[in-house]
Order: structure tokens, then C-alpha cells, then sequence
């Protein structure tokens, strides 16, 4: 017999389903008292630093539909380009600013809506900086495993030229499905980010 | 943590595809490019890390967090097991969170209208926290089949959702647990998005007699496995970090 590889196989994945609120958003569909607030809902706080913007879109599926019972999660990095993880070595990231959020999408609308900083920099494995970037997650009802994306600003062109991730997409046209158009919105800087399941506009999503 | 290096790639044959057209929801809600393959990078090598002021007294106890006359009805049972990665290393201070529906297959949720009734004294969402041996535990009510509008005549399996956050963002789960030697785990379209029996067996709770409260729950163990980490030996590139 030959010797046997010994690791194990992760968990699959199954969908999240139509009633993942339950779980990740309790007091949002009105199952009270249980806890104190939902986790993710508010990003910065009054001491985090940098510049305050709004990111938002929708997430349409094949025929053109918002879909209005997903669950959109971002992780990015603080202001200086720092995660706050307990696996971030270059340096202290900003205690005020927990970098992780999760909101659900509308029910009547389908649009989702953080609050949040703009990242700074962040490395590229060959220590190129890569450009400034949200790091998506969405689970719904009908995805059978998380689909990861990401968002870059469109008014960080320069860097953005530049990416070593932006660079790897091998269809150019795909690009801009990751770009997000910068808007005033109450006089706060506003992104707006439509994600596309499937279909022409498909949003490029990674294996990661 | 200069000497881990990426996370194991994901076996995307063994978890289930994006297009599964007998769940028929996933038919205009999965991409139809292939992905884009992406060494790690710090962005994914990275997560949230939740500590424990957040978590509650009974945020691990369906049957109290939402009690207001009495207890919820059904049968009460205990879920216990360790979160470990593939290397088979517990996975320590991370967040899990899980939700159901009650004893007769109903979820409190305001979308939800399957006739049967809402327990006043059930909630169905609860989380914890692992320890540092990666165990976590809850207590609950064993909850009830449910109908669904897929097929006619199409029902869920009894099962509990999870999800787990892990130490990065790349390990990100959203998953569902069976109970063992239910007959219709094997009639489920959302079951059979997964192609591999052995994959849904490990998704299916077994029966532990052993950890039982005698006169009290029933209890099952269900073990979860997030992706491992490579070691850096004979690498010289940077990892990011």
C-alpha cells in the first residue's frame, strides 16, 4: 500500500437560504432580545480615522433582477492600508476600526448600504502595492457556495493601472465590473457598487 | 504566523457548484465565467476576529434566549463538536453562528408563511465562541422538516445552519448540518447540489449516546473542517506578510 496523504476535506458549502437573517442579522427581521445589536451593521465609530465614504449598490441575478434576500459581508484594511486581524504583521492597525461588515440587502429595494473608510494600500504577495480594495463576500438563497469579489474606487486610476489583480483578468472588457463609480451623496463621497450574478455584466468572482 | 504560508485551494468538485438546476434557484444566481484563481494575498489571508464581550450568556441556548412563558416544545438536544482545519489543528477563539426553525419546521422570520405554528418561545438563532481546543457547544430544539416551493412537492431535511468565520477571510463557511439516519436527507435537491455521498456524510450529525443528559437532551456531535495552511518550507517568495 502507498502511504496516505492524512489531511482532511473542509465542510462543503451549502446555501445560506432565504432566512439567513435569522442567524447573521437577528433584531433585523425583528427577533429581539436576543442580542444587544447585530454584528457588523455600524463599521466606524466616531475615533476611526480616515476619509468617511458610503459604499452601495445591488446584486442582480441572470435576468436582470435585484435580489432582495442576499447578505453582503466586506472585509477591507484601515485608512494606512493595516488589517485588524491577529495575522496583520507590518504593524498595529487602527483599534477604532474593526475593518469587517455585514449588511443585508433590502427587502423592497434590493440595495445594500455600508458606511465605512476608504482602505489604504495593501501588498501584493511580491510586495507591489496593490490598489485600494473592498473584499466582498455574498451569500443568498440559490448560492451554493460564497461568491468573493472585490471593489476598487474609480477614482484611483493610477493605482489601479497598476494592480497586480486588476492585471490578471484576462478579458479587459471584464475590468470595470470591479470599479466602482464615485458620486456625492449628502455631501459624503458615495460609491456605488452593482454586482452581476450572471449575464453580460458579470461581475468577475474569485477563487481565492 | 511568517511560517504559514496560503490556504489549501478550495476542492471546488467537492463542494457543490454554482449551477445546480434541480435546486432551481441557483439556475439565474450562478456565474456562468469560470472564476478567477488568485494566490492569497493578505487581503484573504486575513478575518475578523470577534472576542467574547460581544457574546451573551444564552446566546448558546435556543432553549432560553428567546424564552418568554416557558420552554419551546420538542425534543431538546445538545450539538457539540470541534471546528479544525485541514492539517486536522483545532481552530481556536472563532466565531460560530447557527439558525433553524422550530419543532414543526417553522423559522421566525417575516418572510416565511408555511402554516405551521411560530413557538412563542423560540427564536432559532444562537453563536458562540471555540475554545482553545476548537470545541464549541449548543443547546437546542431539534427542528422539524419543512416544505418548499422547488419541486410540487419538495421538502428540507431537518438541519441547522452554520457559519464560521475562521482565522481569514479566505476560510469563510456557510454551511448545513443533517441529522443522522434521516430518510430525507437523500430526497433533498439542496443535498444533492453536493455530488460526493462521503461530502454529505460529513455534513450529517451523528446520534452520541454518550454525551446524552440522561432525562433531559439527546446529543449529537457534528465536527466542522475549515481550509488548512500550507508551511512555507522551500518557499523564498514573500507571502504577504
Amino acid at each position: 500500500m502507498f502511504q496516505r496523504l492524512t489531511t482532511l476535506k473542509e465542510s462543503p458549502s451549502q446555501t445560506a437560504g432565504p432566512y439567513v437573517h435569522i442567524g447573521a442579522t437577528p433584531n433585523w427581521v425583528e427577533i429581539t432580545g436576543v442580542w444587544k445589536e447585530d454584528l457588523g451593521l455600524v463599521i466606524v465609530g466616531p475615533d476611526t480615522r480616515g476619509e468617511r465614504i458610503v459604499v452601495k449598490g445591488r446584486i442582480f441575478d441572470g435576468s436582470g433582477n435585484p435580489i432582495k434576500d442576499a447578505l453582503v459581508e466586506i472585509w477591507q484594511a484601515d485608512a494606512a492600508g493595516l488589517y485588524n486581524s491577529p495575522e496583520e504583521t507590518r504593524g498595529q492597525a487602527d483599534p477604532n476600526f474593526v475593518g469587517w461588515g455585514r449588511q443585508p440587502t433590502d427587502a423592497a429595494t434590493g440595495e445594500y448600504r455600508f458606511e465605512t473608510i476608504k482602505p489604504g494600500r495593501v501588498p501584493y504577495r511580491d510586495g507591489r502595492p496593490m490598489a485600494p480594495h473592498i473584499t466582498f463576500w455574498i451569500v443568498a438563497r440559490g448560492i451554493n457556495i460564497g461568491l468573493h469579489t472585490r471593489m476598487y474606487f474609480g477614482d484611483e486610476e493610477t493605482a489601479n493601472a497598476e494592480c497586480p489583480i486588476l492585471a490578471r483578468v484576462e478579458h479587459k472588457f471584464r475590468v470595470p465590473t470591479l470599479i466602482a463609480s464615485r458620486s456625492e451623496e449628502n455631501g459624503m463621497p458615495t460609491y456605488t457598487f452593482d454586482i452581476h450574478l450572471q449575464g453580460e455584466k458579470e461581475t468577475v468572482f474569485f477563487d481565492i | 504566523m511568517s511560517d504559514q504560508g496560503s490556504y489549501y485551494q478550495r476542492d471546488r468538485s467537492w463542494h457543490p457548484a454554482a449551477l445546480t438546476p434541480q435546486y432551481k434557484t441557483s439556475v439565474l444566481r450562478s456565474p456562468q465565467y469560470p472564476l478567477l484563481s488568485l494566490d492569497n494575498t493578505i487581503s484573504e489571508m486575513t478575518g475578523p476576529r470577534f472576542g467574547h464581550e460581544k457574546i451573551g450568556p444564552l446566546d448558546n441556548d435556543l432553549i432560553r434566549n428567546f424564552a418568554k412563558t416557558g420552554d419551546p416544545i420538542g425534543q431538546r438536544i445538545i450539538v457539540y463538536g470541534r471546528v479544525l482545519d485541514e492539517n486536522a489543528r483545532p481552530v481556536p477563539g472563532t466565531l460560530v453562528e447557527f439558525w433553524q426553525a422550530n419543532a414543526g419546521g417553522r423559522y421566525r422570520h417575516k418572510k416565511e408563511t408555511y402554516l405551521a405554528a411560530i413557538d412563542p418561545n423560540f427564536g432559532g438563532c444562537g453563536r458562540t465562541i471555540t475554545d482553545e481546543e476548537g470545541r464549541y457547544w449548543f443547546r437546542t430544539i431539534k427542528p422539524g422538516a419543512y416544505p418548499w416551493p422547488n419541486g410540487v412537492n419538495d421538502w428540507r431535511p431537518a438541519h441547522i445552519h452554520f457559519s464560521l468565520f475562521g482565522h481569514a477571510f479566505a476560510q469563510r463557511l456557510i454551511t448545513q448540518m443533517y441529522f443522522e439516519g434521516d430518510p430525507m436527507i437523500w430526497q433533498c435537491p439542496i443535498v444533492s447540489t453536493i455530488s460526493d455521498k462521503a461530502a454529505i456524510d460529513q455534513l450529517t450529525a451523528v446520534l452520541d449516546r454518550n454525551a446524552t443528559l440522561p432525562m433531559d437532551a439527546l446529543a449529537y456531535k457534528f465536527d466542522i473542517v475549515l481550509r488548512g495552511r500550507r508551511s512555507t518550507m522551500f518557499e523564498n517568495r514573500m507571502e504577504g506578510n
